[in-house]
């Protein structure tokens, strides 16, 4: 919402200079976004210093300045002024400005093979004299600190700009801020001008509103206007309009947008002579159509509110009118409308047109009903003014009363709410000033709201009439209380942080990436999941929410491969989804690491990152969260993004139905799909939801602490086995020999090749062996080894290797 | 008695020299060998005359003395010059680089949020969470914005079917419906995480964070409110004195209203919050709308309370001196390497929120 102070103070008589006006604005509600001069073209010649004005190349008589403008990087233009030298303070018109003598716009030019970006100017190219001999010379003492400015100083009327909220209809004209402003003590607002118009004669063109079902129209005033001659707007009028950045148009058509800014009341003018017999407010049929003002024709579905006549529709009530029934500059007779459409059926008949106009952003946020004849009365004395012509008696056709919403205001919910006491007397002036009705009874106000004011329902709205007017700075500011009744964190959630911090500190870096991708890339990670789509995607390549993390993971990772990161870790933490239902999703935490451990160190042997890297950080991950590593079951079942050999899940225990985590390198084909010009990729995901939390605290999950002086040995054993055979398996039976005794099984050996068959594998592993109870003597060690080889031997077909 | 005198004389003249162990090992069989220099003038005792050989061996075993002590010594002298050769020979460049370690790095995001949780559980918040899909009802209409409202238009909605059932939340307030429909009050809870709107140039990204506030009880008034904030924003940007205003605004599900500014004051381009003339928005706030406390089956004669939202990356922005907000989902890992966080600084009261 637009307007000048002058414009302001029409309505309001103020002391308070302008920037006391801003302030208040600002205070009550009425949100300033800014105050200043309507741009003007002048604004873009800039003082500007000739640095260095050297001998064009290819011609004689020309020169190349470089150019100071105040920014950063100096500019090089091609001058032909025989007075432009080193250091002369001058102006400059940069490309786009139009030059005002000539009315051509500039813009970037090659002059005589060198490029000029913008000119320097004569005094008679700007029209400030008929001096063109030279460029304008700028006295030193007065310019030298202004290089960069502006040159001119704009005259325009600051504007002020207001973000009006959704809820504050009645601020979308001029009158609506005065009354505002009045109640905040900002001044009075002004009676309004008695009307001296003469009506004579009647309204000869019938209005009619039907019954139809949904019927958005409810109220239409008219009143014609006879024997006008229509013409350019008077200079007021026009620099009103102007000065919102509009273009005025004829008398008549700024005529009715004047009146709406200034009073919040949309009109609407139709030549008279175009109307075929009478008005007809309907719904309109599907397959109906009509050219709108904007020049495009608009096709219309079933109940849209329009306006028509015995030929059809002549305009969208409330929204846009028209070109049949258009005015013109030759427009003889006018009929002035002045109606009230629901906020709905303006909403919903926009949105399906995706149609948006003035009109239409002022009836959907509710407009005042009972401002129809002010409205009229207001535009019409202007029209006449201007245009002369004789006015009818209004016409108003009704479909519904518009009665007076009462509210009851318990007069204590003002101090419970906003921690603060106001006089009943001070409530019941501001709520006066702003247009209503007030009756103290006992301990309520009975309020009639006035008829502006569709965003007061109930008694709340109320507080924060009386609250935003009395200023929030009242509010009294009271301290916190530091007492807690419920963990910040639960158990879940604290997981989430300690998952977070634990892969960070193995080496990856953090990223938060779209929840939503690339459906294309989405696929190679999505497996049997379920793809959900966006209906309406920001762009084709983010629509789909994603259904893993990898498909972000991996086009970032590229991306910075492709910005020659070579060796990179990447993780995030965050939401995957199985489903458009809420809750149809999961959290993990995802990682990726490329390329080599180690890349040109000159002490440790550069290598691959590989499948083992994988495990070691997802394995220390868990086992930091206090996982117990000991119970974990490890397979070979990861997703089909995973290298199918060089991969594995993470299972909590052996009974564990589904895995917490996966690991390992990624599937070579995935690779090359994306030519992802790594030496090696390696992913892991642990699956935050699935991770089952223990119901103790870490502290009460200990055993008691116990420890054993006895002596410790250490045995080493190789056993041949199967290769099929996983070493899990080997070490668990190892273990289970004798839990109390078996402290350490370490595989510290695997070998194949020769010397052993060709589907059999070595594995060396070393065992420590110590009791709680006593030395262990040879023939208890021997015992226990032997015990081991046998165990081995009969559960898995190994065979101790000599 | 003067071959013994110049036995030792000679010898310990060539134990001067610089000698090697091999030398000294020569010396020592020359000397004490079977056949060695001391052991012969020993063998000679046997035929001497008592009263000679007494003196004579005491002499003789002083010069043993002096000799072994002079070899001993020099073997010693020996040994400790080769371990400082070998040292010597074992020294290495220290300049040269360390082995390689890696720490990763916390998005600022992250960081922030942690943060922000810190400040308000020490005013006694916990932290509740929602999905980031949700229904209509959830997203607007429980939150007294009826569909046909115009506030919708403000949010720019991602939905996930046709008939605009299913959505991704425009905001982290549908928190608020959750938390209050799935227990009694009183609740007071903070929600961040993600919320997406269908804009994105240059100051919009299609996904961003909020953290959602929420404090409901029996006698919440808008004083509990600016206290809260007042608390958090001087918590939070680490600074004693901080220049806020709360100025009347408009959201469906707040009445009364609020929108929060901080002072600040440009300088070489960065921006000093605290101090200067110019305002900078930061947050929305309010008193929980009756209707919605309807809808969420509280009792709006009973209890009360106050609601705010504000956006996390932007207070990461504020805080940290980032000025682009498109860079914090592009995943460049110089950005990440720059603005992220060591994974052990993590934000706490005692150690203050930041190093």
């Amino acid at each position: 919402m637009k307007f000048t102070i002058n414009w302001l103070k029409e309505h309001l008589d103020t002391k308070l200079d302008d920037q006391k006006i801003i302030d208040k604005l600002t205070s009550i509600g009425l949100e300033v976004e800014s105050f200043e001069s309507q741009s003007s073209e002048l604004d873009k010649f800039i003082v500007a210093k000739i640095l260095k004005a050297e001998k064009h190349p290819n011609a004689d008589r020309l020169k190349l300045c470089d150019v100071d403008i105040g920014q950063k990087e100096k500019v090089k233009v091609v001058c032909g002024a025989p007075n432009a030298k080193n250091d002369l303070l001058t102006v400059y018109a940069p490309p786009g400005a139009t030059i005002p003598k000539s009315q051509t716009k500039l813009s970037v030019s090659k002059i005589r093979g060198v490029t000029s970006y913008g000119m320097l100017c004569s005094e008679s190219e700007l029209k400030l004299s008929n001096e063109s001999e030279g460029i304008i010379t700028l006295s030193p003492t007065k310019y030298s600190k202004q290089v960069g400015k502006k040159y001119f100083v704009n005259k325009n009327q600051k504007v002020v700009d207001l973000s009006i909220t959704p809820n504050r209809a009645d601020c979308l004209g001029v009158r609506g801020i005065a009354r505002d402003l009045a109640a905040a003590g900002a001044g009075k607002l002004k009676n309004k001008n008695k009307s001296k118009i003469n009506f004579s004669g009647l309204n000869k063109i019938k209005v009619k509103i039907t019954n139809d079902k949904n019927q958005g129209c409810t109220k239409f005033g008219s009143l014609l206007i006879k024997g006008i001659k229509n013409t350019e707007s008077p200079k007021w009028l026009k620099e009103k309009i102007l000065s919102l950045g509009q273009k005025p148009i004829s008398a008549v058509v700024d005529v009715t947008n004047y009146v709406m800014m200034d009073l919040n009341r949309p009109l609407h003018a139709y030549d008279a002579d175009k109307i075929d017999k009478g008005i007809i407010v309907r719904n309109s049929k599907k397959g109906e159509s009509f050219e709108a003002l904007d020049n495009k024709k608009y096709l219309l579905g079933d109940n849209m509110c329009v306006i028509s006549d015995a030929s059809g529709v002549l305009g969208l009530g409330g929204i846009i009118g028209g070109v049949r029934s258009g005015t013109e500059l030759n427009t003889k007779n006018i009929l002035l409308e002045s109606a009230y459409f629901k906020p709905k059926s303006i909403r919903s008949t926009s949105k399906i047109l995706n149609l948006d106009t003035d009109a239409k952003y002022r009836f959907e946020r509710g407009i005042d009903p009972n401002s129809i004849e002010d409205g009229l009365i207001k535009a019409a004395e202007l029209i006449q003014n201007i245009c002369g012509g004789t006015i009818s008696k209004i016409n108003i056709t009704k479909k519904e009363k518009s009665n007076h919403k009462a509210i009851k205001f318990p007069i204590d919910l003002f101090n419970n709410t906003t921690g603060f006491k106001v006089e009943v007397r001070g409530m019941t002036k501001i709520l006066s000033d702003l247009g209503f009705l007030v009756k103290k009874n006992k301990k309520d106000l009975n309020l009639k709201v006035p008829s502006w004011r569709p965003d007061i329902l109930q008694p709340i709205d109320i507080v924060e009439e009386i609250v935003r007017i009395k200023g929030y700075d009242r509010i009294k500011t009271e301290l916190p209380e530091k007492t807690r009744n419920k963990q910040t964190l639960n158990a879940r959630q604290k997981l989430f942080h300690f998952l977070q911090r634990s892969v960070a500190s193995k080496g990856y870096y953090e990223t938060v990436t779209w929840s939503f991708t690339d459906s294309k890339i989405n696929e190679l990670f999505k497996e049997e999941k379920h793809e959900v789509k966006i209906v309406n995607p920001i762009s084709s390549d983010l629509n789909v929410l994603r259904s893993s993390i990898f498909s972000n993971l991996i086009f970032y990772l590229k991306k910075n491969l492709d910005r020659d990161v070579k060796d990179i870790s990447l993780f995030e933490i965050g939401p995957i989804f199985s489903g458009k239902k809420p809750g149809q999703q999961q959290i993990v935490i995802a990682g990726i690491k490329s390329g080599m451990i180690s890349r040109l160190n000159w002490i440790e042997k550069e290598r691959k990152v590989d499948v083992f890297d994988a495990k070691r950080d997802v394995m220390q991950t868990l086992i930091e969260t206090g996982l117990d590593d000991k119970k974990f079951h490890i397979n070979s079942n990861a997703p089909n993004y995973y290298h199918p050999g060089k991969s594995g899940a993470i299972y909590q225990d052996s009974k564990s139905n589904y895995p917490i985590a996966f690991f390992g390198e990624i599937h070579p084909n995935i690779n090359q799909k994306l030519q992802i010009k790594t030496e090696a990729l390696i992913l892991f995901e642990i699956f935050l939801d699935k991770i089952e939390l223990h119901k103790n605290k870490l502290k009460d999950q200990k055993n008691k602490y116990e420890y054993s002086d006895f002596q410790k040995s250490e045995r080493d054993f190789a056993f041949i086995i199967d290769k099929n055979l996983n070493v899990q398996e080997l070490v668990k039976i190892i273990y289970e020999i004798d839990n109390n005794l078996i402290k350490n099984v370490k595989v510290f050996d695997l070998y194949e090749g020769e010397n052993i068959p060709s589907d059999k594998k070595s594995i060396a592993l070393n065992v420590t062996i110590q009791s709680l109870k006593k030395s262990l003597n040879d023939k208890d060690l021997e015992k226990i080894n032997n015990l081991i080889i046998s165990t081995v031997e009969s559960k898995t077909g190994a065979k101790i290797r000599s | 008695m003067s071959d013994i005198i110049k036995i030792k004389d000679e010898y310990l003249l060539k134990l001067k020299d610089d000698l090697d162990l091999n030398n000294i090992n020569q010396i020592k069989s020359e000397l004490f060998g079977k056949t060695g220099k001391i052991s012969n003038e020993f063998k000679k005792m046997g035929s001497m005359s008592p009263d000679i050989r007494k003196k004579f061996a005491s002499d003789l075993n002083a010069i043993k003395d002096e000799l072994q002590k002079t070899i001993e010594k020099k073997i010693k002298d020996i040994e400790i010059k080769e371990i400082i050769q070998k040292l010597q020979n074992e020294k290495v460049d220290v300049t040269l680089p360390e082995r390689s370690f890696k720490r990763g790095k916390i998005h600022p995001v992250s960081q922030v949020i942690d943060e922000i949780s810190s400040i308000f559980s020490e005013i006694g918040f916990s932290v509740a969470e929602g999905p980031d899909v949700e229904n209509e009802y959830n997203n607007f209409t429980a939150l007294n914005t009826p569909d046909n409202h115009p506030a919708r238009d403000m949010h720019d909605t991602f939905y996930l079917d046709d008939n605009k059932e299913y959505l991704l939340r425009t905001h982290t307030s549908p928190v608020q419906v959750r938390t209050m429909l799935g227990g009694k009050p009183p609740f007071k809870v903070i929600a961040p995480g993600r919320t997406y709107r269908s804009d994105s140039d240059q100051t919009h990204a299609p996904m961003f964070h909020q953290v959602e506030g929420l404090h409901i009880d029996k006698n919440i008034n808008m004083g509990h409110l600016k206290g809260c904030l007042n608390y958090f924003i001087k918590e939070f940007f680490e600074i004693d004195k901080i220049k806020m205003r709360f100025r009347p605004s408009h959201f469906p599900f707040t009445e009364p209203s609020a929108e929060v500014d901080i002072g600040y004051r440009l300088k070489d381009g960065k921006i000093i919050i605290g101090e200067g003339d110019k305002w900078l928005e930061i947050l929305g706030c309010g008193m929980v709308h009756p209707n919605v406390l309807k809808n969420v089956k509280v009792d709006p004669q009973k209890y009360q309370g106050y609601a705010f939202g504000m956006g996390i990356d932007r207070l990461a922005m504020l805080k940290y001196g980032i000025n682009d907000l498109r860079a914090f989902f592009e995943t460049d890992y110089r950005w990440l390497n720059h603005f992220g966080f060591d994974p052990l600084d993590v934000p706490s009261n005692y150690r203050g929120l930041s190093r």
